[in-house]
């Protein structure tokens, strides 16, 4: 067998190529919204106009709630920010956010879940009750109640990131520790799980060369998956008023919900950006996630008729022999 | 029409799969005929396309499949038809049997729900008229009591049972022919032999054609009236199962029954001073048992059993599922804990053993598991896994110190060392296995324990891995306890041989006296079901047993 190329073997880069038709077509369309997120992300000191806490350019102040014109493509908010600016400025926020919120759920969550699953007994049975009992308090209510005692609920830029993150961390290791836990469970009476242990290889030497490698693979998915929902918490804790403070940082939660008096007077374009913002982000992660998923399960996974055969011709003057086989055995 | 007369024409049939390795060529311009109450058996060895081949004939394909050809049954072309017209013929002209009876009824339903859920679906009948005709069916397929039995789950049901509904549910709607993938495979041989029976005795009374689809040259010996050989996706030889046996014409299928292991009842000498030698594995009055779940009682596998193996002998353990073989080979590795009784294994006491005081005697002992696919970490190359034990043991530093090792090992087991740079997945089953063994003997252990090691492989791989076997015990003198199903596998390489039944030792005893002269009525009951690779002779036992 040939030996795999490079670009075969880096997660989404496989799939992509994997990918066919309607898949990747979600595929793409995620990958380009998350890269427009990301660059925003990193370039926004230089392609935002302003700054997020800037009130007044060269010709003094901004003015609050100005429709939008040259100097305020997407006018300002009633605190007298431009609204351009804080949107892409948020987009740094909602990254920050992801990036710890995900840091530190998964190596906890992974850690957790190994020993649970491999060592199992009491351990197992108490961390699991704890885990369930976790799943069974509401996430935001969880979340605000660690952003308060974190951060007395307002705060600067990396408290607020952190209390946001930290919140969400305590809502995702439970995940992490469940998806993990349970394909430990599984790789554990595997054969050579138990050729390991034949062989006298040592227990922690059996959870990390062994079994950990093994019980990873859906990760890369709920990854992808709790980054939207960062990202949307974030948003609803901003939107609550438990963010952080508009000089400390952008925050798309926080300008919707200083802009709900202006929908009502007519002014859109204080809520419209950042809404916008929140929705594209949440889709575009969880549209890479879904088609990951999709991919991942070579039953859901979409491929090419078996072309450039005499097959392929004969089947396609006759559609209904290649639509109408029969189920999947 | 030229396929008139015939249940099934198969004609030019061209399959292929799109996968993400690319296409795959699965079945090449096959042409097979099978009339009216005739077996027609499809042999080959996993991959020749057989099971593709009888599946086309009901449509049961993947959707990444594409076909070319014709399929006639029974006068309809199933090749390009409507999935309402390919539901119609399902079942009513074609029915299947598959290889593995507990998945293939659903667990929350009745049987008798099942069969009638069949009935009603094709044609009119009352749910009175289809109730009784199930009731009807279950009977005709030798399940006592079908009224009464008929309310009951499938899991209430033994494994040679179910596969009796299964056969039942095809036979309901009185196919024109009737496609058995497998259908003893999963099952025991004594079992094995009751389900060839009533496929033979339905045959006759019904005249329904059956395609078999199997690797068992014992089952295609007692069943079978023609045999189409595959290979490869094409048919290379098409013959009656007589003339097959007697005359084979390809070499292909020369080979292929060469390969198939028959009963010789050779007698093997033990080496020289190990009959007085301390035995390696001492089992007295062994009991293992598994703890019941809440409320259920403790389950008992083994009940109080004595056996020895000596330094150097085969010890062969045959037993059918569910006789405990498997459990005593993996308390003997301490993998499972011995409840009672006394387990010595290279002088440790195994009941009550601390993992921690048995792990410097792992050393001693090699393991070869049943199925090679998982029993190697599919994250590491061969080198790495065949590595492990050496790394664990102190040996080497690393995978990378440890690799003259390997390749000698490797050579060993006639594998190429370039092998040692391959990914489990990138070799073949026998290679697998022989990586396998390697893997076991790379600490020169005293003890080895080979649990069904070659079941899930084809014929001729079995055949070499066996060889192997054979070949490498004589040369490095290790004791073995070698755990299989398969009599005449056993007969091949055991010094001794222990008869396993439900948890007791029914018999005991050098490997000729035990299969040439069985005392004990399961062992003969054992032995005769074993179907023989040779039509004739196999008619002739056949007859013999009936009597």
């Amino acid at each position: 067998m040939a030996k795999q190329r490079l670009s075969d073997r880096i997660p989404v880069v496989r799939q992509l190529r994997q990918s066919v038709g309607l898949q990747r077509g979600m595929l793409i369309a995620g990958l380009v919204l998350v890269a427009v997120f990301v660059l925003c992300a990193l370039l926004a000191p230089w392609i935002a106009p302003y700054s997020y806490s800037q009130l007044r350019g060269d010709d003094g102040n901004f003015g609050a709630q100005q429709p939008p014109s040259a100097e305020h493509l997407l006018g300002t908010t009633v605190g007298g920010y431009d609204v351009l600016s804080r949107v892409i400025w948020g987009a740094q926020t909602a990254l920050y956010v992801v990036i710890v919120a995900i840091v530190l759920s998964v190596f906890l969550g992974i850690l957790l879940g190994l020993v649970s699953g491999y060592l199992g007994g009491w351990i197992d049975r108490v961390l699991v009750m704890i885990a369930d009992a976790i799943y069974a308090f509401p996430t935001l209510l969880l979340a605000i109640v660690v952003a308060i005692a974190i951060s007395g609920g307002q705060s600067d830029l990396w408290s607020g990131v952190f209390a946001a993150a930290t919140s969400i961390t305590v809502v995702f290791i439970p995940q992490y520790f469940r998806v993990v836990r349970a394909e430990v469970i599984r790789v554990k009476s595997e054969a050579f799980v138990e050729s390991a242990k034949v062989i006298g290889a040592s227990t922690p030497r059996i959870m990390f060369r062994h079994v950990l490698r093994n019980s990873t693979r859906t990760l890369p998915l709920i990854v992808t998956l709790n980054a939207s929902e960062a990202i949307s918490t974030l948003a609803a804790l901003g939107f609550l008023g438990f963010g952080i403070e508009p000089t400390a940082a952008a925050e798309w939660g926080y300008d919707l919900n200083k802009s709900i008096s202006d929908v009502a007077s007519g002014i859109w374009w204080t809520a419209i950006p950042p809404g916008v913002a929140i929705v594209l982000t949440v889709l575009g992660v969880t549209l890479i996630g879904e088609s990951l998923n999709d991919l991942a399960d070579p039953r859901l996974r979409a491929r090419r008729r078996a072309s450039s055969s005499p097959a392929a011709a004969v089947a396609a003057t006759q559609p209904a022999a290649r639509e109408d086989l029969g189920e999947v055995q | 029409m030229a396929s008139e007369g015939l249940a099934v024409d198969i004609r030019d049939l061209d399959i292929t799969f799109s996968t993400d390795a690319g296409d795959v060529h699965a079945v090449r311009d096959v042409s097979l005929q099978v009339r009216p109450g005739e077996v027609l058996a499809v042999v080959g060895e996993s991959g020749s396309g057989k099971t593709v081949t009888a599946r086309s004939i009901l449509g049961l394909l993947p959707e990444t499949a594409t076909m070319r050809g014709a399929v006639v049954l029974d006068g309809t072309d199933v090749v390009g038809i409507s999935a309402e017209r390919l539901r119609e013929v399902r079942g009513t002209k074609a029915a299947m049997i598959f290889q593995e009876p507990s998945t293939a009824l659903n667990p929350v339903f009745t049987v008798g729900w099942q069969l009638v859920e069949g009935l009603r679906a094709h044609g009119s009948r009352s749910r009175k008229q289809a109730r009784q005709r199930a009731i009807d069916m279950l009977g005709r397929v030798g399940i006592p009591d079908p009224h009464k039995r008929i309310d009951d789950y499938p899991h209430q049901f033994s494994g040679g049972q179910k596969q009796r509904i299964v056969i039942a549910m095809a036979l309901a709607l009185e196919p024109s022919v009737i496609l058995a993938d497998e259908p003893t495979t999963a099952l025991d041989v004594t079992v094995q032999a009751e389900i060839l029976d009533l496929l033979r005795d339905l045959r006759d009374e019904t005249g329904t054609a059956i395609v078999l689809i199997t690797h068992n040259m014992g089952v295609v010996a007692d069943l079978a009236d023609r045999v189409a050989v595959m290979l490869d996706g094409e048919v290379v030889e098409t013959a009656t199962a007589r003339d097959l046996f007697a005359a084979p014409q390809h070499e292909y299928t020369r080979k292929l029954l060469d390969a198939v292991p028959r009963l010789q009842i050779a007698d093997r000498a033990l080496p020289a001073g190990a009959a007085e030698a301390e035995p390696v594995v001492e089992a007295k009055g062994l009991v293992i048992e598994y703890p019941g779940r809440l409320g259920s009682p403790t389950f008992r596998a083994v009940h109080a059993i004595d056996f020895a193996i000596r330094p150097g002998e085969v010890l062969g353990l045959v037993g059918e599922s569910g006789s405990g073989k498997t459990t005593i080979g993996r308390a003997i590795a301490g993998l499972t804990p011995v409840a009672g009784g006394s387990l010595r294994v290279l002088g440790t006491e195994m009941r009550g053993v601390r993992e921690r005081r048995f792990r410097a005697r792992r050393k001693e002992l090699g393991f070869v598991f049943q199925d090679p696919a998982t029993s190697f970490n599919p994250l590491l190359t061969i080198a790495q896994c065949v590595a492990e034990p050496l790394i664990v043991h102190g040996r080497a530093k690393d995978a990378l110190a440890a690799r003259p090792q390997v390749d000698d090992l490797l050579e060993a087991v006639q594998l190429p060392a370039s092998f040692g740079d391959r990914f489990p997945h990138e070799l073949s089953g026998g290679q697998r296995q022989r990586a396998s063994l390697a893997r076991a003997l790379a600490l020169d252990p005293k003890l080895l324990i080979a649990d069904e090691p070659t079941s899930a492989l084809d014929v001729s791989v079995q055949a070499r891995v066996l060889e192997l076997f054979g070949e490498l015990q004589e040369r490095f003198g290790f004791a073995t306890l070698f755990i299989t199903h398969d009599l005449a596998v056993v007969d091949m390489l055991a010094h001794r041989v222990v008869v396993l039944h439900h948890g007791r030792i029914a018999e005991e005893g050098p490997t000729a006296q035990v299969l040439g002269d069985p005392q004990d009525d399961y062992t003969k009951r054992l032995i005769a079901s074993l179907p023989v690779p040779d039509p004739v002779e196999q008619a002739a036992r056949r007859a013999r047993n009936r009597a």
